[in-house]
């Protein structure tokens, strides 16, 4: 049985456990699982403890807010201070990050307690989080498979039971696809919803962090802390953030859901398709209708968004050249092999594919073609939802392709791995907001089902997917780990 | 065969900002390396830009300023280098859409004509932070506190033709951008402007531009002119002797005054510029435009003309009291005390004024005497209470902090002597007394009239006015 964020609430509102026991009770957890699953990079037990503690004297005195006590793990991208920052990454293993991330400072001024630093795939880089340099994650469910990626120590965690819930940031499907693969729920928000300062950019004009949990509602009661407008960075936008528990009990009727024909084509599996089909039924029953929406662009998202990704990191990637933090190479000759040994040894394989191509993307002569090329494509798959969204209030349809693969099955193509990606990434092109949710299983191994909202629709994807959790139990099963 | 230079110049000026451009960090001068240096500035792993909207009003200003055209949208890109001063591996600048348009200044030259100098753009970009080589043992040492320094980079059309022209126009710019407030133009202390050039030469006649050397690290005016003639001369001489000039950059030794090879069009970087996603494009409605040039002082280029038409100023004087802010304001505040001796003002800031500011290595906006002071002396010369020479004691008396003119003229009893009948009684003494110079000067010897003049005013300590001491002598000394 699940242990959800709402249930933490009400038990510590209660008093059924204080906050110091039940993240003792995580620390537990994570000290008897994590050496198997490797979910997390850090794990802070004392800090946590000193939190929990600090959090019961303000439930004590009265003074406790929503997430006041409750544990939660951070996607190693968040900067922590004082806390190591890697990024899953030979770069950063040595970065203790000197400030929080605006998220961070969010949870903190709330007095929830971090657990850890969640594993991932390099500077979020990979969909199978065989990328950290801190080894790869195992699935919860198989441990034979990967947990997806780039948040999938977070997925894993969540879906071992070693926090309730935790932060992901999602740049092509990160959050999405290691929900899916985890049998949990995660939410991307809307482009500028949620801060980015203090998040460690892989593609600036795509990254967006959002919630991982069990369920649509404790998603809602983490993007009501994750949200809001920051003076820190310009790209986020100043819009009221409503309370995104108030509309989770709606009735659905009347809500039209478009299904994509472009996202049932082929190469998807068809255990897949069956669990997609149900759940689609489900909704039915829920009072939704169903309305069939094209989206003619879908083949050309993955080409668009690994040039503007690519180029948009090989950039954001320089700073990493061992003069100020970082890796540094031993005894460097002069300032060109600091350079290249420095970044050479810290860098892993698929960063160093990104910014090499990324930085051809972008070379004089290649410019047009590439990058301003993608950007016009871009334009196109928001024309392309924004028509869908003229009929419909939400999109459904798989959020992968495949349910979780084995380890080092697709660690020697790039290509069959960035195609894990497809029904995700034209969300983030769109930078509209998008929610997995658990929709049955394949072989032992959750489906999770996509849901794509109109600009700041996160209320509406929440209220769905709550309604849809309501009236099933696929987000309540537990992983069983050995 | 006869040549041509043609010159373009890009003029970095630093805004007077108090934070940086992206960051909250102050801009001061002089702090201890790496203590103006926010996390930001660092680089550090997920730090996020946000624009200084101050920045983006001085930009306008300039715009304004020299009638460019501004944009309704700008945006900022990242030129992609590395450099161990420059922490996140990019500058932050802007390429394709800059701030500021194109515009024009108008430069005086020395043979009194003037010229129109294209100005191609003005954008907006930070500054990097400064390598030292020199402190540390086989080791370099970074400081940032320089990085994130919002810089206006000013560029010309190859509009000039001579070193002459690049410095009146780099002057233009100079005077300009301190006028309008938007930069402290200190090119030493902080190198808040800075000058690149761009030399190349041609046949004369030729329409087509040649490959041209950019010229770096010059950090006066003098040096600029230099550094331009030494490469005009160093181009001329090559092609002449059949060689060719090759695009590079190149650095002024103001030590030795040559310009040596600093790097090859081969060895450029490719900057990969690209939109920043960090940034939003900046929006410029007409109405902030129009809000920014209406709070806009008068521009040193109206304020020459204003001169010579309205006040009858030379235009020399004309030039030079509007080539800077503290000078012209020194002058209209002197003027605002007395409007009709504009000339004899313009005359005693430009003379005595200036010469003794020279003297003691001060500005004029510290000058001990008070533009109010000077009127107050000048007034005095033009209603006879004092002597022109009699006026140069009662300025270095303020100079030193006496007061004002009437107080040192009344305490020293330095009024002039108008009263034609006290002329008169000296004269006559004088004449008494000087016999022999007498029959002299009515033998015919005119030169000795001066020796009369100069005993007159001996005896009178200057204070005989000597238009009437020269009428009554000659008078009385009737050939």
């Amino acid at each position: 049985m699940i242990r959800t964020v709402k249930d933490i609430q009400s038990g510590l509102d209660k008093g059924e456990f204080s906050s110091v026991e039940i993240t003792q009770e995580y620390l537990a957890r994570i000290e008897a699982l994590n050496p198997s699953i490797n979910a997390f990079i850090s794990v802070t037990g004392e800090l946590a403890l000193q939190q929990a503690e600090q959090a019961d004297r303000l439930i004590a005195d009265g003074e406790a807010s929503a997430l006041t006590g409750v544990p939660l793990a951070h996607k190693d991208i968040f900067c922590t201070d004082g806390v190591l920052t890697s990024c899953g990454s030979r770069m950063l293993e040595n970065f203790t990050a000197p400030y929080d991330a605006t998220v961070i400072e969010n949870f903190k001024g709330e007095n929830a307690v971090m657990l850890g630093k969640a594993n991932m795939d390099e500077f979020a880089m990979g969909s199978s989080n065989e990328n950290s340099a801190y080894g790869p994650v195992r699935n919860p469910w198989n441990s034979d498979c990967v947990p997806g990626g780039s948040s999938g120590g977070s997925a894993a965690a969540i879906a071992s039971g070693m926090t309730p819930a935790a932060t992901g940031t999602d740049t092509g499907g990160s959050i999405r696809q290691p929900a899916a693969f985890c049998g949990i729920t995660g939410l991307k928000p809307t482009y500028g919803r949620v801060s980015r300062y203090g998040m460690i950019a892989y593609a600036s004009s795509l990254d967006q962090g959002g919630p991982m949990a069990h369920t649509a509602e404790d998603c809602a009661i983490l993007l009501n802390t994750m949200a809001g407008f920051d003076p820190r960075d310009s790209t986020s936008i100043e819009r009221d953030v409503p309370d995104y528990t108030d509309d989770l009990e709606k009735d659905l009727s009347g809500l039209r859901i478009g299904l994509p024909a472009e996202y049932f084509a082929e190469g998807l599996n068809d255990g897949i398709a069956r669990c997609i089909d149900e759940a689609i039924a489900e909704y039915r029953k829920l009072g939704a209708e169903i309305v069939e929406v094209r989206l003619p662009n879908s083949n050309i998202a993955i080409p668009a968004y690994y040039v503007v990704a690519m180029a948009e990191c090989s950039s954001n990637l320089s700073r990493f050249d061992g003069v100020r933090y970082g890796h540094r190479c031993d005894d460097p000759k002069d300032l060109e092999d600091l350079y290249k040994r420095s970044r050479g040894e810290g860098f892993g394989e698929e960063v160093k594919r990104r910014i090499m191509i990324g930085t051809y993307a972008l070379s004089a002569g290649y410019y047009d073609a590439f990058y301003l090329k993608a950007q016009k494509l871009r334009r196109l798959i928001s024309a392309d939802f924004a028509a869908a969204f003229d009929k419909v209030d939400i999109i459904a349809g798989p959020t992968t392709p495949e349910p979780a693969f084995n380890i080092g099955d697709k660690s020697d193509d790039p290509v069959s791995m960035y195609l894990q990606d497809i029904y995700t990434i034209s969300v983030n092109l769109a930078g509209l907001p998008g929610l997995s949710h658990p929709a049955g299983f394949v072989d032992g191994k959750p489906v999770g089902l996509q849901l794509i909202g109109n600009y700041f629709d996160e209320a509406r994807l929440l209220n769905a997917a709550h309604r849809f959790q309501q009236a099933t139990d696929w987000h309540q099963r537990q992983a069983e780990v050995k | 065969m006869q040549w041509e230079t043609v010159i373009g110049l890009e003029i970095h000026a630093q805004l007077a900002t108090n934070s940086k451009i992206f960051s909250g960090a102050s801009t001061a001068f002089g702090a201890a390396p790496n203590t103006q240096a926010c996390a930001v500035d660092l680089g550090m792993p997920g730090v996020l830009p946000v624009l200084n909207a101050e920045v983006v009003n001085m930009a306008i200003r300039f715009g304004v300023a020299i009638g460019a055209e501004i944009g309704e949208e700008s945006v900022f890109a990242r030129k992609n280098y590395f450099y161990p001063d420059l922490p996140k591996g990019y500058q932050i600048s802007q390429y394709e859409l800059p701030i500021v348009g194109q515009g024009q200044v108008t430069i005086s030259l020395e043979d009194g004509s003037s010229k129109l100098i294209g100005v191609t753009r003005a954008h907006l970009e930070e500054d990097a932070g400064k390598s030292l080589h020199d402190q540390f043992p086989d080791q370099s040492g970074i400081d940032l506190n320089r990085a994130g320094t919002p810089l206006l980079e000013i560029v010309s059309e190859p509009d000039m033709r001579s070193a002459k022209e690049a410095v009146a126009y780099a002057r233009k710019i100079h005077s300009l951008v301190q006028f309008i407030g938007i930069c402290d133009g200190n090119m030493q202390e902080g190198s808040s402007f800075r000058c690149d050039a761009n030399v190349s030469i041609r046949p004369l006649g030729d329409d087509k531009l040649g490959t041209r050397a950019e010229l770096k690290n010059i950090n006066s005016f003098r040096f600029l002119e230099k550094a331009i003639n030494y490469e005009i001369e160093r181009q001329i001489e090559l092609v002449e002797d059949g060689g060719k000039v090759v695009q590079e950059t190149r650095l002024y030794d103001a030590d030795k005054d040559e310009t040596r090879s600093m790097r090859s069009k081969e060895e450029a970087n490719d900057y990969r510029y690209f939109p920043d996603p960090d940034l939003l494009p900046v929006r410029i409605t007409a109405d902030d435009i129009a809000r920014i040039k209406a709070a806009l002082p008068e521009l040193p280029e109206a304020k020459r003309v204003r001169y010579i038409e309205q006040l009858k100023l030379s235009d020399y004087n004309a030039d030079l009291l509007s080539s800077g802010r503290d000078i012209s304001s020194y002058f209209e505040s002197a003027l605002a005390e007395a409007p009709e001796l504009a000339t004899q003002i313009a005359n005693w800031i430009l003379g005595d004024l200036t010469g003794a500011l020279n003297k003691s290595e001060q500005g004029i906006a510290d000058a001990p005497v008070s533009a109010q002071q000077l009127a107050g002396l000048v007034r005095r010369i033009a209603d006879n209470t004092i002597s022109g020479k009699i006026a140069k004691e009662v300025f270095e008396a303020m100079w030193n902090g006496e007061g004002d003119a009437d107080a040192i003229i009344e305490a020293r009893g330095l009024k002039q002597i108008t009263d034609s009948g006290a002329i008169e009684q000296i004269i006559d003494e004088v004449i008494a007394a000087n016999p022999d110079q007498v029959q002299q000067y009515l033998d015919g010897k005119d030169k000795v009239l001066g020796f009369f003049v100069g005993q007159v005013m001996q005896r009178s300590k200057g204070k005989a006015n000597p238009g009437q001491v020269n009428e009554i002598l000659r008078g009385k000394l009737k050939r």
